[in-house]
């Protein structure tokens, strides 16, 4: 294969500091040792990582983020696993809808998710509690969770299985013990990147969230709305560390090339 | 005995999917048809939502001059935004893809990473980039001569169109990456080696291949822009409002929910009818390339 000449490297360096700029700034702006906005030109200063411990909402939409995210990943595995199972293994009238209805909200816009589950939700009594954010959240990262298993389920050797139940193996000590051990690369990773989506969300929880249930990103949107100062910079400095710890675990876990293309077919 | 076996397995995958069924006609697809039907509902400042069928919500997104414009900007916006992320992206794709294995790898992590950070901290570093008239944007392309004056870009259609792109940016070469993966390299040495120039090869024999991947990524991309929130919002401040931004006002802060929801109900059905309409244009036109 032909290599790349000159004019394509510059267009590739050009394109890769574009694509890093906006994230590096903030990064660097967290550090400024100023009251205001600017780049940390006379040293860096960790004083607006201190501020954030005296904005005690922050801390709190963490917390409501980061359990939202494990809770809600979670729960949607639960549904997902025997889903995926299904799907990967039987072909049946209707399998085909079925995963379309899956994996739908991929595609239908955040916006009109959030609207929907706000009436839904405000109809049934439960608006801007915990328990209508995580079954929302359950929803909208359902799709990463079943595709990441149903890609795990579908490269598993049935042989094995198959020698399991010849050796008297059944239901539930069948799953258990060989099948979940087998998917348990995609589950896991699966988890993951459902914790992504959920954790970073703004669209559909802005509609959701109420004082007390606010996640970060939502905390953070209307902060922003006010005003922007290096505090925000701080706090966003550490949600993209916390997304790159994740990044980096699923890497090793499954290799960040399959998630993401997985991901990237999301209109489809 | 083989019939017990083959009717647990005719059930199987329903039991298995059961649940999950469930689930989604319970929270997702009630609450759709809700929306759907709240758009029908009346509203007023002082008796609030009332549960009637008339078609005044829709009256007035046909015939107030308003919503034309505002569908008119989220479309515009989305469109820039899938041509400038075709046009940057398709190439990027191609460059990444001709590098030696640990620089591609490398490289791919650091364009496709950003798409699982926050959309706000993104977002947040445009308009940290942008700030106002002397914004590192503007003072980099000044220095560097390629404008006079500053563009403005926040409060601007031009700063969401580029802030906007980057956030859509990996979604594209993702796409246009995975078309790549399926070319035969050595379609190019052939051509190479029956005295084609690089031109003629990227445009008679790279281009075609690749078609398929752009497009398929220019609907990811079109769709995702114009219902995209966070970035408008930010960018585009409370005035220059978008699908999702003026769906969100109504619901949040006019209390309109009966609006909002009429918004939200055009923005998703003018998205699918776009969407599974482009796709089956797509798979006629390529069809060879799928198969």
């Amino acid at each position: 294969m032909r290599r790349n000449g000159p004019l394509a490297l510059v267009f590739h360096a050009i394109f890769v500091i574009v694509m890093v700029a906006p994230i590096l700034v903030v990064c660097l702006v967290a550090f400024t040792p100023e009251g205001y906005l600017s780049l940390p030109t006379n040293g860096f200063s960790l004083r607006w990582f201190r501020t954030i411990a005296n904005y005690p909402e922050f801390i709190h939409a963490f917390w409501v983020s980061l359990g939202l995210g494990a809770l809600s990943s979670f729960v949607a595995l639960l549904f997902a696993v025997p889903a995926a199972l299904a799907i990967a293994r039987y072909r049946f009238c209707g399998r085909d809808a079925l995963a379309a209805l899956f994996l739908s909200p991929l595609m239908i816009p955040h916006v009109v998710l959030g609207i929907a589950f706000l009436r839904f939700f405000t109809s049934a009594g439960m608006g801007g509690s915990f328990a209508a954010l995580i079954i929302a959240h359950v929803i909208i990262v359902f799709p990463f969770a079943l595709r990441l298993t149903l890609a795990a389920a579908t490269g598993m050797d049935l042989a094995v299985e198959m020698a399991a139940v010849s050796l008297g193996a059944g239901g539930w000590t069948l799953f258990r013990r060989v099948t979940l051990p087998l998917i348990l690369p995609g589950v896991i990773s699966g988890w993951a990147l459902a914790f992504i989506q959920s954790f970073d969300d703004l669209t559909m929880t802005v509609f959701l969230a109420a004082p007390g249930t606010e996640t970060l990103p939502v905390r953070m949107f209307l902060y922003i709305q006010d005003n922007i100062d290096p505090l925000v910079t701080s706090v966003s400095a550490c949600v993209i560390a916390i997304t790159m710890t994740a990044l980096i675990l699923l890497d090793r876990f499954y290799g960040l090339d399959r998630v993401l293309a997985g991901k990237g077919d999301t209109g489809r | 005995m083989s019939t017990a076996a083959e009717e647990r397995s005719a059930r199987a995958p329903w039991a298995l999917t059961a649940p999950a069924l469930m689930l989604f006609v319970g929270v997702l697809l009630i609450p759709l048809a809700m929306t759907v039907m709240l758009s029908f509902h009346d509203w007023g400042q002082y008796k609030g939502i009332e549960p009637v069928f008339i078609l005044k919500n829709w009256r007035e997104i046909a015939t107030d001059s308003y919503y034309a414009e505002m569908f008119g900007r989220t479309f515009r916006i989305a469109i820039l935004t899938t041509l400038l992320t075709a046009v940057l992206g398709a190439p990027e794709a191609y460059i990444l893809n001709r590098m030696s294995g640990r620089w591609k790898s490398f490289f791919l992590l650091v364009i496709l990473g950003p798409l699982l950070i926050s959309v706000v901290a993104r977002t947040l570093g445009w308009a940290l980039l942008f700030g106002g008239n002397n914004g590192l944007v503007n003072k980099l392309m000044m220095s560097a001569g390629l404008i006079r004056s500053p563009i403005p870009f926040m409060f601007t259609e031009t700063g969401m169109v580029v802030a906007l792109a980057h956030v859509m940016m990996p979604f594209m070469v993702l796409s246009v990456w995975a078309a790549l993966q399926r070319l035969d390299p050595q379609i190019e040495n052939a051509a190479l080696s029956l005295g084609a120039s690089p031109v003629t090869i990227i445009r008679r024999i790279i281009m075609p291949q690749i078609m398929p991947g752009v497009l398929s990524g220019a609907i990811i991309v079109f769709s995702l822009s114009a219902s995209a929130f966070a970035t408008p919002a930010i960018i585009g401040g409370r005035r220059l409002k978008v699908a999702a931004t003026l769906a969100y006002d109504e619901f949040l802060n006019t209390l309109d929910w009966p609006l909002g929801a009429a918004v939200a109900t055009l923005l998703l059905v003018a998205l699918v009818l776009i969407v599974v309409g482009s796709n089956a244009l797509i798979e006629r036109r390529y069809a060879e390339v799928f198969r």
